[in-house]
């Protein structure tokens, strides 16, 4: 019925990379239960900065999650029958994303089994509750319009017609939940750094480049280790998905940097010059941000030139370059440079600590999991029921 | 015993209707219990003297005071620590009053910060279970510490770093237990409660009453005639940040 049973046949190789990630899934999860004992005082966080590795994880991958719109948008709204392959993978990697998601903030709790008092005390007045309510819903339409689509293909029927008002919500709700992310920084009026309109647009672009460059080199590397093929044309238009958003992703970040350095109002650019140049001899992000930034040029120079996008060993690298560098921005830079400096002017360091890391590669390898679990599956059912 | 699907669904009817009717009674009581009548909703509020406050320098006999009413742990490592009022130079609590060349009176003296018991808080606005909440009676801004569930975002949105967040399990590091007050747990956010527990006994602030300068007037803003009132129409005053909109409680006459 969960289809799961196509999930335990697999090669050697397929098995060996489970294992692995089950190592890391230990590993984090064994790190988790010492925070649960010691406490947050483990991580990296301080009462200065407050959130750190984990809730930027949280916010890079809800754009993961969100750019599965960018292939179900063309396919189901505009009949573009050249992601009719991929639709599904973009789907099961927003599946993945938004479990992550969910697992990044649980994470960050610091009671967590009072979580459910989000539910309990309903508080409309919170964008994180607002947060719950459509990553929730999200999680909930990408499970099942994939199941169901999943279930047809292998039954050889067409699906129901339900579905379709289904994967229609799917599009709007897409943008909700990175639109509402964003909300959760840009409304706080202490926090010079991230308060601007300009947030909500810059999230979504930046994860409208880095979540399709993630879908294609997922695709890529399908396409080595099995014998799912997502088709050029596919991924030449992925491609080009990739280049638009980088571009208009790095004009708003040019945008808000233009506004803070030429008005120089100081609570503004205090941040961005911590941030890029480092503050009163603390230069440990400034490395970072300019690797993001070259990679961001780098890779917007390999994707405008079109011989070089659809270039089968350049495309990677240029997908790469986008992830690494929206990771860094979102994931990284834009957490911690909203704490710093503090309301109070210092400025504290904010150094992961081991456990912390460890944690947060366990919840990507979770995701991971879930995703090779659900290619394998899907691909099995497509497979079998002769689509390819 | 067996229970058929039939019987199961009966019985999860049955109960989710005793739960709406649970909640109906309740809304009906609260409806009908008397509403606190304009005359007793205050504001409270606190203006700090800073020309009374300087006179002692190095005091921290507010701090000192608050600590010891509210089990406040003593972690040495200031990531960590826990503060509800505490001392900070006057330069980074009020940076937008700087100016170029004078020599401001000011410069380098301690200033006691504590939670401002926003009229328009930022913290209660975010916070996702309402663990944080303004006494409506009052204006006190209050912690549950039993409801909140860590998330630390009322820290992000509070414009004054005002709230500190149990990094490990605090009771350790208390000197001295205080049994009046509870101690709290590790991951929940703490802050100052404008001491409510005392306040609900007649009592004045801790910080207010160990003040020696007696720099720190407590009183109902709302009402003209009070303390603090009449030294806000007498001399200037700062509020932190005001520009923000949150309406801070918490005065510093200049």
């Amino acid at each position: 019925m969960l289809m799961m049973e196509k999930a335990t046949v697999g090669s050697r190789r397929y098995w060996a990379w489970i294992l692995c990630l089950a190592a890391i899934i230990l590993a984090g999860f064994l790190c988790y239960l010492r925070q649960l004992s010691h406490g947050l005082a483990i991580t990296g966080l301080s009462r200065d900065v407050t959130w750190g590795l984990y809730i930027a994880q949280f916010t890079f991958f809800v754009g993961v999650a969100a750019s599965a719109v960018m292939v179900v948008l063309p396919y189901y709204l505009h009949d573009y029958k050249a992601f009719g392959r991929i639709t599904i993978l973009g789907e099961l990697l927003a599946v993945s994303a938004v479990t992550m998601c969910l697992l990044f903030v649980f994470v960050d709790m610091g009671q967590p089994a009072r979580v459910l008092n989000v539910l309990l005390y309903p508080s409309p007045s919170s964008l994180m509750f607002w947060d719950f309510i459509s990553l929730g819903g999200y999680l909930f339409l990408n499970a099942l319009i994939p199941f169901v689509m999943l279930r047809a293909e292998r039954e050889e029927v067409s699906p129901p017609k339900w579905i379709k008002p289904i994967v229609i919500l799917s599009i709007p709700w897409a943008v909700s939940i990175h639109t509402v992310t964003a909300f959760l920084y840009s409304g706080l009026p202490g926090r010079a750094f991230w308060l601007t309109a300009v947030l909500v647009p810059r999230f979504l672009a930046s994860a409208f480049a880095s979540g399709p460059a993630l879908l294609i080199l997922l695709c890529l590397i399908l396409r080595k280790v099995s014998r799912f093929d997502a088709g050029d044309n596919a991924i030449h238009q992925l491609g080009l998905i990739v280049t638009y958003a980088m571009v208009i992703n790095v004009f708003l970040v040019s945008v808000e940097f233009f506004t803070v350095f030429y008005s120089r109002i100081p609570e503004h650019l205090e941040h961005f010059r911590y941030v890029f140049f480092g503050l009163d001899g603390n230069y440990h992000l400034a490395p970072w941000m300019w690797l993001s930034a070259a990679l961001a040029i780098a890779a917007l120079i390999l994707l405008l030139v079109p011989a070089w996008r659809n270039s089968p060993r350049l495309l990677p690298l240029a997908c790469a370059f986008v992830f690494v560098s929206v990771w860094i921005e979102k994931g990284l830079g834009l957490i911690v440079g909203g704490f710093t400096p503090s309301p109070l002017g210092s400025i504290t360091r904010y150094t992961p600590t081991w456990p912390e890391t460890t944690i947060v590669l366990g919840v990507w390898a979770i995701g991971a999991l879930m995703i090779t679990v659900f290619y394998k599956i899907a691909l099995s059912v497509r497979e079998e029921a002769g689509v390819r | 015993m067996k229970i058929t699907r039939k019987d199961f669904l009966r019985l999860s009817g049955l109960g989710l209707l005793a739960l709406a009717g649970k909640k109906a009674v309740r809304a009906f009581a609260e409806a009908a219990a008397p509403s606190a009548s304009p005359q007793t909703i205050k504001r409270w509020g606190m203006v700090i003297d800073l020309q009374k406050c300087r006179q002692k320098d190095g005091c921290t006999d507010c701090v000192k005071a608050c600590n010891l009413a509210h089990n406040i742990p003593q972690i040495p490592d200031r990531a960590h620590e826990v503060k509800w009022i505490w001392n900070q130079s006057f330069e980074s609590v009020f940076p937008q009053v700087q100016t170029d060349y004078t020599q401001q009176a000011y410069a380098g003296h301690p200033i006691p910060l504590l939670c401002n018991h926003c009229a328009n808080p930022p913290c209660v606005r975010v916070c996702p279970t309402q663990a944080t909440f303004k006494r409506e009676n009052d204006g006190i801004v209050m912690m549950d510490f039993h409801r909140c569930i860590g998330c630390r975002y009322c820290m992000a949105a509070c414009p004054y770093g005002s709230r500190s967040f149990n990094w490990q399990d605090p009771r350790p590091a208390i000197p001295s237990i205080n049994s009046d007050f509870p101690t709290r747990t590790k991951g929940v956010v703490e802050k100052c409660n404008f001491c409510e527990e005392r306040l609900a006994r007649g009592l004045r602030p801790a910080c207010v009453e160990a003040c020696p300068e007696k720099a720190m007037v407590f009183g109902d803003l709302s009402n003209p005639e009070t303390e603090p009132r009449k030294l806000l129409r007498a001399r200037f005053a700062l509020q932190r940040e005001p520009e923000l909109g949150t309406s801070p409680s918490v005065y510093y006459l200049i």
